[in-house]
């Protein structure tokens, strides 16, 4: 077993605290030592938020890894994905949702968002491998915009050779039961995406 | 059996396992969720309310701890400075069964507008203080606090912070304890309970031998604990950077301290005689550092790593580096990003304080602000709401002005979750001491920017009872405020021509309440809007309502060659206010109901 260090980041009310909550339970059932850490202040608002979560097979005492140290980030935005990436290791994968939400400082003409072609090329010039993936479309598609989080969830395991069971497991026990049936869809659905079934 | 927990879930289990029966507090970041767990989880052993503000949380505990049975408290970080004054007054009472006090600090200030260093607390009010450094002793800690606080006969503090709160670690679950005391009847001690200064004076000297016993137990309490390893550096510390410190010196011994008031001395004494170096780690002010060097013992620490701010391990590390502690590690890659675009948080699309601000900017008044989603109204394109300093300070700041002689009628700006929480005694003194001026009370049925949490204008208690509904608008009139108004919180105009009539009032202070929900309490998605493109001018006036779902388009309108807008149809909820505000009618509501929750 080999240590891996997640860093998830987004904008605040995309689900990224659940999809950290599920990358650290998945640790667990797999036998690692787990510890994360959510930065949420005021989250809920539409400002940045990021978690970490360690994988370890040895005990842990950080719950947060600085620069340079994270494996795999999954970035729910791609602004939010540059925003982060001196986290990241040379080695490390950056899975990116395209989907853009430009803040109010680029809406009111004040800053100017990046284009896509600069994010890419600055995103794929400081690690080996970057996974755009358009997690809005696919959860457009099974009727519930909210679920991007589980969409990217299903994308990321395929990158991890944890069993798939455990990531739906854990699924489970993070979204409500309500929607559970979407969310697994949406699990799926991701996996798809990374060429899995 | 083992769970991952963050510590505010681990800290509510501690109170399952420990044998709390009344858990009560107010909501604030990052202590919310010890309590939302305690109600959600352990609802059949534990009542949990979220009470009014701190100090009346205390008293609950305080009550119920008086009454024979276990209870806790929790706050943030300056909720301390609220609940301190019932705080104090119970080493001098005791109690009858165990009372713990739950407090997270914000170090690093993520959501708290001070960063205050609560160990001092333990110091002035005399109270023990434990503090974990990760969930196990979160729940561990709560566990041993309340039953020292039955063997001591004095409440215990346990301080989290923002970076125990919000993290995960693995935990051990245990089952709940069985010899849980129970209700008894009601002391008549009044020696004991009525803290009367003639009766309080004689329980000094308690306290101070309650201490000299205390200091014993932390000499060989396994609360602190020493991890011997090379005698070259020693480090004593605690809290989550004591798990930092580890990971950046690996070989160091540590004297790692669970028990922070008070100190074991022979213990500390002991350990540094037996090491070289002697490093002192903590976040915030050097409290520990300050005793230990009056002990005499030479100590560094606050010459090497900053009073203020995280000491992440990166920090920790660099800090290490440049005072010659650590070899230096490799340089790291890090490439210039460049002026990203920030990203400050924001009202949510469909937000119910939105027009008011939209109004508030427009008008140009000064507005004394307060906690709550509504101070994001201090940002752009608003930059409406002022100051901003402390729970319920919007309406005595604002009484203040008006008594100052200023030339300006000015407003004030209050949730209503903190109406109750700290508004009310002022609006009362504005009142009775002749004030004029403008309270708004943008009342959106939750305490919304903690995690929407109930009050006492709501209809439901955290243990999810039917209870009564404090109508504000009668409660404001029972104060005598001759002029109160409540307007619909997404009807621009009508919020617009109350504001003037409020501001226009010079008979005593007026009151106009903004009535609606938030987002999350409706929970009742409407059809997007949408921007008809054949009508739009790019005149902006839309973007001015500062909602993220309103985004420019990438179609140029030619006359003024500025991009037209568009409505992004995932993220608008439907509240309608961008197409009040546009002049030409641009903006429609739209049938379909986008794919959502």
């Amino acid at each position: 077993m080999k240590a891996v260090n997640f860093l998830i980041c987004g904008v605040g009310g995309q689900g990224t605290v659940v999809a950290s909550d599920i990358v650290a339970e998945v640790g667990l059932k797999a036998g690692y030592h787990v510890k994360k850490s959510d930065v949420l202040g005021l989250a809920v608002r539409g400002g940045s938020v990021i978690s970490h979560v360690r994988w370890n097979p040895e005990e842990l005492h950080a719950p947060m890894v600085g620069n340079g140290e994270v494996d795999i980030m999954l970035a729910f935005e791609p602004l939010e994905a540059l925003r982060r990436l001196n986290f990241m290791k040379d080695t490390g994968i950056v899975v990116v949702n395209t989907q853009k939400i430009p803040p109010i400082s680029v809406n009111t003409g004040k800053e100017e968002y990046p284009s896509d072609e600069d994010i890419l090329a600055r995103l794929k010039s400081r690690v080996k491998h970057v996974y755009p993936v358009d997690a809005l479309k696919k959860a457009l598609e099974m009727g519930n915009s909210k679920v991007i989080n589980i969409v990217l969830i299903g994308f990321l395991s395929t990158l991890l050779h944890v069993e798939a069971n455990y990531w739906k497991e854990a699924v489970r026990k993070f979204v409500a039961p309500k929607y559970l049936e979407v969310n697994l869809k949406a699990f799926e659905a991701g996996r798809e995406i990374g060429g899995m079934k | 059996m083992k769970a991952l927990l963050t510590g505010n879930e681990a800290i509510a289990r501690g109170a399952f396992e420990g044998g709390v029966k009344v858990a009560c507090g107010y909501p604030g970041t990052p202590s919310s969720e010890i309590l939302e767990t305690v109600a959600r989880e352990y609802k059949e052993t534990i009542y949990a309310e979220w009470s009014v503000n701190e100090k009346v949380a205390m008293d609950v505990a305080a009550g119920a701890a008086y009454s024979g049975v276990r209870s806790m408290v929790t706050t943030k970080l300056v909720g301390m400075n609220v609940l301190s004054d019932s705080l104090f007054y119970l080493p001098y009472t005791g109690l009858e069964a165990g009372l713990v006090v739950v407090v997270c600090d914000d170090t690093g200030m993520f959501s708290s507008q001070n960063e205050q260093d609560n160990r001092w607390y333990s110091i002035l009010g005399k109270v023990p203080m434990l503090e974990p450094s990760d969930s196990q002793e979160c729940k561990d800690m709560v566990v041993m606090a309340l039953q020292l606080s039955e063997k001591f006969d004095t409440p215990f503090i346990v301080r989290s912070e923002m970076r125990i709160a919000h993290s995960k670690s693995e935990v051990i679950l245990k089952e709940r304890i069985p010899e849980i005391p129970l209700p008894k009847k009601f002391p008549r001690d009044i020696e004991k309970y009525n803290c009367n200064a003639v009766f309080a004076r004689k329980k000094r000297p308690i306290i101070q031998k309650r201490f000299q016993e205390l200091r014993e137990f932390a000499e060989t309490s396994d609360l602190n604990k020493i991890i011997w390893q090379d005698t070259e550096l020693g480090i004593i510390s605690s809290g989550i950077v004591y798990e930092y410190a580890r990971e950046v010196f690996p070989r160091a011994s540590f004297l790692k301290l669970g028990m922070i008031h008070p100190l074991p001395e022979r213990l500390i004494r002991d350990f540094s005689s037996r090491i070289e170096n002697l490093l002192v780690i903590e976040q915030l002010d050097p409290f520990l550092e300050t005793q230990i060097k009056a002990m005499g013992i030479k100590a560094r620490g606050k010459d090497i790593f900053p009073p203020y701010d995280e000491i992440l391990p990166e920090k920790m590390r660099e800090c290490a580096e440049k005072a010659g502690l650590i070899e230096p590690s490799p340089k790291k890659k890090v490439i210039d990003l460049g002026n990203l675009p920030t990203r400050a948080a924001v009202f949510c699309p469909g937000c119910p304080h939105r027009a008011t601000f939209y109004a508030l900017a427009k008008l140009k008044v000064p507005v004394t602000g307060d906690i709550g989603c509504y101070n994001l109204g201090s940002l752009p394109p608003f930059n409406a709401q002022h100051t901003m300093g402390s729970m319920g300070s919007s309406v005595g700041q604002l009484h203040g002005v008006y008594v100052s002689g200023s030339p300006e009628r000015a407003v004030a700006t209050i949730g209503d979750s903190t109406f109750f929480h700290a508004g009310m005694p002022p609006l009362v003194n504005m009142v009775h001491n002749r004030s004029k001026g403008v309270v708004i009370i943008m009342d959106n049925s939750t305490t919304a920017m903690t995690g929407h949490q109930d009050h006492p204008g709501m209809d439901q208690t955290l243990m999810g009872e039917p209870t009564e509904k404090i109508d504000i608008h009668r409660l404001v009139e029972a104060m005598n405020v001759k002029l109160v108004r409540s307007v619909n919180a997404f009807d621009v105009r009508e919020v617009e021509r109350t504001l003037k009539e409020c501001l226009a009032w010079d008979d005593g202070p007026a009151v106009m309440i903004t009535k609606g929900e938030c987002i999350f309490v409706s929970r009742r998605p409407k059809p997007a809007y949408a921007v008809d493109p054949e009508k739009c001018i790019a005149c902006e006036t839309c973007l001015k309502v500062g909602c993220p779902a309103v985004v420019k388009s990438e179609e140029i309108y030619s006359k003024n060659k500025r991009k037209k807008t568009r409505i992004d149809p995932v993220l608008c909820n439907g509240c309608g206010v961008c197409s009040q505000v546009c002049p030409t009618g641009a903006i429609f509501q739209t049938k379909k109901l986008e794919a959502k929750e």
